[in-house]
């Protein structure tokens, strides 16, 4: 949407993807050129694609090598399409007919990516887009220059419609530079790329005009402009200045005692979605981990992770965080995390479907080898372990009787085992209204969700933005609810969604009675100076 | 659900259920097309008795097959390794992509 024109000349509003600031040359990134290139005869035609194709072999396999996980993942399926006759033969009989290379390729992946996208099934749809990614690479490579993207000069601000993973990881970003994209998703891969690099990005921009030698990104308030005034960079720099600032100062209180509000301490935890999350600079200023996700167990391997890889990863987390607590979720899968070979397909509603605990009942094979190896790590620490999507306590009861015979078992094997504390996620409206009937030794409110849940909006949905919001009076109802048993009833409440992170919400929180806030290590710092400037403001009243 | 059998001379069929809860997609199609390449022996492969035969070897072929879950996959394949390939690839399905429900 653009912004009123009093603003600025050219300066548009999106979604923040990443935040971070850029500012830099404008370089518009469309999805293939369209220049011409000198047409050979037809063997030269095929002897020219024939090494494109083992160019962007080579440059999606370095790409893969580089990414390791779940971007490794993603590219293998391209690096198999290059590697299959079948799947290049169309192109080569065009290229025979006299077809040009890149007009040949063109059309044949043309035909191929309409086949993807007519496809019912979700997932076989968004296979397109890696079509759509090995197309360009080739085009690119076919058309000279290994890679387009030679071209970008260092701290640019890139525009895309859209921006594949691949594309993300080939782009020199050493020298800085934002990511500014038409449409996108907070949620893509590409957007965590961003943040695990801090590049800014700014996302759902809509239309963007093409022309323009520079532009400020700014990824705190989500805005582009375009061929900015020198008082329009100098107002851009004063924010860059400031947030710096903010974030050295705030740093700088992370080494001070734990936070407090009104005289109580306020306990801050830590998300991690990978064991590797443990060594960002700030992490060892939490309180503990509130929230390790296991999901990334499932996206490393195409097999699922057996017993040893996964205590390995616990166990490894436990000896970090020493007498600290660590709360380790069982996997949340299915809603917008497909897992091929364990959560369901073809779901018309994933997010009301069979995912986190609900899939974990279905499928107790994989569960109980997980919690075969919580059982085991939770000898060695400090260890909590929650249920993620739970509705009613019959499902606590049943992964609680899989977890307790987990333990029996290993035990009878003179394996050395204990049943950790057992929790709850709070997402789901029906569980927050009827708090009382769970038998769990903490509860974790997963803000996002319930406010999805809540709101009836879906969360990955940008048209409505505005609508789910966590600061609604009936979210903050059901919170106040839960905390609330907590309290009479002496159960630990806990939130860690992404609520806990934002300063805008953390008043609220508090005044519900919360006094344990989960949030990315990269927040830490944030909300502990937010909450130390919240007890003096009470302190003045 | 496993089985193969030496039919006509040198032609080796197998058949096995997919099992595989997401269906044929693209990292079990990977996998499949991985192993297949690794045999000498040209392959076959259809997810229904009335579909068109399709070579094992091609990841965008096996991906054309929308096979879902429960489908029966049936291979034929004729060369030297013919017997060790299907035997390895009903393997795969049968054991790699291990439906999980109880």
């Amino acid at each position: 949407m653009n912004m009123p024109p009093d603003i600025a000349g050219q300066a548009y509003k999106g979604r923040t993807a990443s935040i971070g600031f850029a500012h830099g040359p404008f370089v518009r990134v469309e999805a293939a050129a369209t220049d011409g290139r000198a047409v050979g005869t037809p063997p030269d035609e095929e002897h020219a694609l024939r090494a494109a194709l083992a160019s962007a072999g080579r440059q999606v396999a370095a790409l893969a090598e580089a990414a390791g996980g779940e971007a490794a993942q993603i590219l293998e399926f391209q690096v198999a399409l290059l590697e299959d006759e079948e799947f290049l033969e169309p192109t080569f009989a065009a290229i025979r007919d006299g077809t040009s290379a890149d007009a040949a390729w063109t059309s044949a992946l043309a035909e191929q990516i309409a086949d993807y996208n007519s496809a019912v099934d979700e997932y076989l749809q968004a296979r397109s887009s890696d079509l759509a990614d090995l197309r360009d690479r080739v085009l690119r490579t076919l058309r000279g220059g290994d890679s387009e993207t030679l071209k970008i000069p260092g701290g640019a601000v890139i525009c895309a419609d859209d921006l594949p993973p691949s594309r993300f990881l080939e782009i020199d970003w050493s020298d800085g530079g934002g990511l500014a994209l038409l449409r996108g998703s907070p949620a893509s891969h590409v957007a965590m790329l961003a943040r695990a690099r801090g590049i800014p990005m700014v996302v759902q921009l809509g239309a963007v005009s093409t022309g323009a030698a520079s532009a400020i990104l700014d990824g705190e308030g989500a805005t582009l402009e375009l061929d900015p005034s020198s008082e329009r960079v100098g107002l851009f720099e004063r924010r860059r200045e400031l947030h710096r600032k903010n974030r050295a100062s705030a740093r700088a209180i992370l080494r001070r005692p734990a936070a407090s509000w009104k005289g109580e301490k306020i306990r801050l935890l830590i998300n991690i979605q990978q064991v590797q999350d443990i060594n960002h600079s700030d992490a060892q200023y939490a309180d503990g981990i509130g929230l390790m996700r296991t999901e990334f167990l499932l996206a490393e391997k195409a097999e699922l992770p057996d017993e040893d890889t996964q205590y390995a990863a616990y166990d490894t987390v436990l000896r970090w965080a020493g007498n600290r607590t660590v709360t380790i979720r069982t996997f949340d899968a299915g809603g917008d995390k497909p897992v091929s070979g364990f959560t369901e397909d073809g779901e018309a509603n994933p997010f009301l479907g069979v995912r986190g605990l609900r899939l974990c009942l279905r499928h107790s094979e994989i569960f109980s080898v997980q919690l075969r190896a919580l059982a085991r790590a939770a000898v060695r620490g400090n260890l909590k372990v929650m249920f993620p999507m739970v509705t009613t306590p019959d499902e606590l009861e049943a992964g609680r009787a899989l977890f307790v015979e987990a333990v029996g078992r290993l035990q009878s094997q003179g394996i050395d085992a204990v049943l950790p504390p057992l929790g709850i996620m709070v997402e789901v409206p029906a569980a927050a209204l009827t708090i009382d009937r769970f038998k769990a030794a903490f509860f974790s409110i997963g803000s996002n969700d319930l406010a999805q849940y809540v709101t009836a909006c879906d969360r990955s949905n940008g048209a409505l933005a505005a609508l789910i919001d966590p600061l609604h009076p009936a979210v903050l109802d059901l919170i106040g609810r839960v905390v609330e048993f907590g309290t009479r009833s002496g159960v630990a409440v806990s939130l860690c969604g992404d609520m806990a992170g934002d300063p805008r919400c953390v008043p609220a929180l508090l005044s519900q009675g919360l006094r344990e806030l989960s949030i990315n290590p990269s927040a830490l710092a944030h909300i502990k100076r937010t909450i130390d400037e919240l007890g003096r403001e009470g302190r003045r009243e | 659900m496993l089985e193969t059998r030496k039919a006509n001379g040198e032609v080796i069929t197998g058949n096995v259920k997919l099992i595989h809860a997401a269906g044929m997609h693209a990292r079990p199609a990977v996998k499949l097309t991985k192993l297949a390449k690794k045999f000498q022996a040209q392959i076959s492969v259809r997810a229904s008795a009335t579909a068109e035969w399709i070579n094992a070897k091609s990841v965008s072929k096996i991906m054309t097959l929308r096979a879902a879950r429960d489908s029966i996959m049936e291979f034929k394949a004729s060369g030297e390794d013919a017997e060790a390939a299907v035997a390895a690839l009903v393997d795969l399905i049968a054991a790699d992509f291990p439906d999980t429900d109880p």
